[in-house]
């Protein structure tokens, strides 16, 4: 393994932004960004979504969030993400209200605090939250009436603590629980995405033994060896004997000039083909936060192969979502996780 | 008005380089004698200065006061009041109001509102090019003439270096200072964070060194060889002191300065989303912050501003990147300053000429200094009290500071502008 950068959170992190994520006993009270969470908060939630997954199989159903009314805020246009957290929700018997808010509707910030006032009013318990600007989760936390809780789904390019978490739900039952041993990789556009740099801080957080980015100068943001990174630029050297491979989506909305040639030469120099995705270890996994661009960044074959697990992650996601849903919205979790589990051995 | 004495004051004067214990009198808006009692002097107003320093009437080389077109957010009245408060008797503009100080008819407006406030002498720049668009030249001459200390752009780049050079060319042409802060459009473009581990980390669009940095370069290239005065405002980069040093041992007539706060904020500020911390240029290294202030202590930056940007509560109220950039920093030029000598970052003399003498050559200005005929601008100031600094007792309409809480060393007691009291601190 190669030595890991030495990771400087602690000294980085302002006391508000991670503070604000726990209550006064250390426990979830929102769900932001994984920075300043400790390995034990990450496998709570892993633990409980363990637990979750038995009743999405079966009972589909738990009564653990009944009475309590959960707001999808979109501020940014997303399909996916607000059907998982919608379901997530109802499988845990909340009442859910979808939000679709255009941007150009709150460009100023009295206006997204006007938003919150309107929402809070009806008494609801839980923000699920994505906006376009980094931080916008955060914002919203420190705004929010004191009972209310907010789970980010996205803001900007700076953290999808949820998707992330998925993932390593996805590692885990892939790979066991021992992520020392584990080499990822992940690829692709890391400048403009929120999921890759949520990736990062999990896993770092449970310790993975070597965590890479791969992708052309102009996507790699500056100095993302800090956050325990290693960078390489050609992806044969950067997915070599590698047990995980992430690739991202290349998100051409957000492609602001001169950062890529073209698609075709993206596909050519980092698209995961068969011949690529053989370097890594013979057991690999591929996972992708979706949606794909097929011929882009990944080929069709090594997508839809038996070690691709795409798919299992969207299926993860519901269970992930409804453990953080029912950590920060807190009430009789306990019982909850009991129940569920009874459940699952039925 | 009246004859005044202040009596037992330490006067600091960076410029006639004098500091010691002595008497100062004060007959008809001017400095009648410093030590030596002028003839049948008789005082009307006597102030005690014992144990407090006397300097010159503090100069801000950058100062937005909102006004004309940007009332919500602070007015000349307000902010004059605010500076008076703060030890700060002159004062400039950038052009970027709102119309544009690119016509006479704006500087006049400005003017005859501050002469109304009669709590600062107020200076503008005019626009270096119509409605600061960067396409075509403004009427410098006009401008001048209607009172404006210099020319700028403000932070609207101008790309087209063939305008910059005539623009530069026109300018010298006049004998007028011209007065860059340096951004380039594209490099800077969305950027709300310098570029480093910290905006990687929280995903904010970046700005790196190079928007800042090739625009100096480039400028410094276009008046090679030529005698044309260029002064560089808020500086932020390390780079940037090596090149406008470079550029004063070539002999170029470049001059600089840097906001006070970039003396004591680096990127580490932001990391909770802050957005009292959302600045233009960035807040960057704490290798950055370093060479600033040692660019100040040896004096290739010539001076310290405030660069002060009062805005409304809301403009603050968003995330992050979507909050208006800028601190109301009028009142905290002074302490801050003060600050760096009290950490034995700059040594006393350099930090009270760094917002006196300093800025008021760099304006073509004879104030900021203590010689007997001067115009008596001066700040009382008592350097043993402590205080904390809060938006509560602020004065500027704008209460955006990342400041309040700071505990600083050092107080303005009492400040005069042309012989007359503009501030008296209460206790």
């Amino acid at each position: 393994m190669v030595n890991k950068p030495t990771r400087r959170t602690d000294d980085l992190i302002g006391k508000d932004l991670w503070n604000i994520q726990l209550d006064d006993q250390g426990q979830l009270k929102h769900f932001l960004t994984i920075e300043g969470l400790g390995t034990n908060i990450l496998n709570q939630i892993l633990d409980t979504a363990e637990s979750f997954a038995g009743v999405n199989e079966s009972v589909k159903k738990v009564p653990l969030l009944r009475g309590k009314t959960i707001v999808n805020l979109f501020f940014e246009s997303s399909t996916r993400t607000r059907t998982t957290f919608e379901l997530a929700a109802k499988r845990l018997s909340a009442d859910v209200l979808n939000m679709n808010i255009s941007l150009s509707a709150t460009s100023k910030g009295e206006t997204l605090l006007d938003t919150l006032r309107n929402l809070e009013a009806m008494q609801v318990d839980m923000f699920v939250v994505r906006h376009a600007d980094s931080g916008a989760a955060h914002f919203i936390a420190n705004h929010v009436a004191p009972h209310i809780r907010v789970l980010n789904a996205g803001d900007g390019r700076h953290a999808h603590p949820t998707q992330a978490m998925l993932d390593m739900f996805t590692i885990r039952r892939n790979k066991g629980a021992d992520f020392g041993k584990l080499r990822v990789a992940i690829v692709g556009d890391i400048l403009h995405s929120r999921v890759a740099r949520s990736q990062i801080h999990a896993l770092n957080t449970l310790n993975t033994g070597e965590v890479r980015v791969v992708g052309p100068k102009t996507l790699i943001p500056k100095d993302i060896e800090s956050m325990g990174v290693s960078v390489f630029h050609n992806i044969e050297d950067g997915i070599k004997d590698a047990d995980v491979v992430i690739m991202l989506r290349l998100q051409k909305e957000r492609m602001q000039g001169a950062l890529l040639p073209s698609e075709q030469e993206y596909y050519e120099l980092y698209g995961l083909t068969e011949e690529r995705f053989n370097l890594a270890k013979p057991d690999a996994i591929v996972m992708h936060p979706g949606p794909i661009n097929r011929g882009v960044e990944i080929e069709s074959s090594v997508a839809d192969g038996d070690r691709s697990v795409i798919l299992n992650q969207v299926t993860y996601g519901i269970a992930v979502r409804m453990a953080v849903m029912s950590m920060t919205l807190g009430g009789n979790i306990k019982d909850g996780n009991s129940s569920s589990q009874n459940q699952e051995k039925k | 008005m009246p004859n005044i004495l202040i009596k037992n004051a330490r006067v600091i004067d960076p410029k006639n380089q004098l500091d010691k214990q002595t008497d100062l009198y004060i007959i008809n808006k001017k400095i009648a004698g410093i030590g030596t009692e002028p003839k049948n002097f008789k005082a009307e107003q006597t102030i005690d200065a014992d144990k407090c320093w006397i300097i010159p009437g503090i100069v801000d080389l950058s100062a937005r006061l909102r006004e004309p077109g940007l009332e919500q957010k602070a007015n000349i009245e307000t902010e004059t009041h605010a500076a008076a408060s703060a030890g700060i008797t002159t004062l400039c503009i950038p052009p970027d109001t709102d119309p544009v100080i690119d016509e006479p008819a704006v500087v006049e407006l400005i003017l005859r509102k501050a002469k109304l406030a009669k709590k600062s002498h107020v200076y503008t720049l005019g626009a270096l090019t119509a409605g600061l668009k960067g396409e075509r030249l403004s009427e410098m001459a006009g401008l001048k003439e209607a009172g404006c200390v210099g020319v700028s752009n403000a932070r609207n780049a101008i790309s087209n270096p063939l305008i910059l050079r005539r623009a530069f060319e026109y300018a010298s042409t006049h004998n007028i200072t011209v007065f860059i802060e340096a951004q380039d459009k594209y490099l800077s473009e969305n950027g709300c964070a310098h570029e480093g581990a910290i905006a990687s980390r929280l995903g904010l669009n970046a700005i790196p060194y190079a928007a800042e940095t090739a625009p100096i370069a480039q400028i410094l290239e276009l008046i090679r060889d030529t005698d044309i005065r260029v002064h560089f405002g808020r500086l932020s980069c390390a780079r940037s002191i090596e090149l406008i040093n470079d550029a004063k041992s070539n002999g170029l007539k470049v001059t600089a300065d840097v906001s006070a706060h970039q003396l004591h904020l680096t990127d580490m500020d932001i990391s909770s989303f802050n957005s009292q911390y959302h600045v233009l240029p960035p807040l960057r290294s704490q290798r950055d912050m370093e060479a600033l202030r040692h660019g100040v202590a040896e004096g290739t930056i010539n001076s310290i501003c405030s660069d002060h940007q009062p805005h409304e509560f809301d403009a603050k109220i968003a995330p992050f990147p979507a909050t208006e950039p800028g601190i109301s920093s009028i009142e905290t030029l002074l302490p801050l300053t003060l600050k760096l000598v009290e950490n034995g970052a700059l040594p006393l003399n350099t930090a009270i000429a760094s917002i006196t003498c300093s800025p008021a050559e760099i304006l073509g200005l004879d104030v900021g200094h203590l010689a007997v005929g001067q115009v008596a601008n001066l700040c009382i100031i008592d350097p043993e009290k402590e205080w904390t600094f809060s938006t509560n007792t602020m004065l500027s309409h704008g209460k955006n500071t990342p400041f309040s809480g700071w505990h600083f060393k050092g107080k303005v007691i009492q400040t005069l502008l042309e012989g007359r009291t503009i501030f008296t601190e209460k206790d």
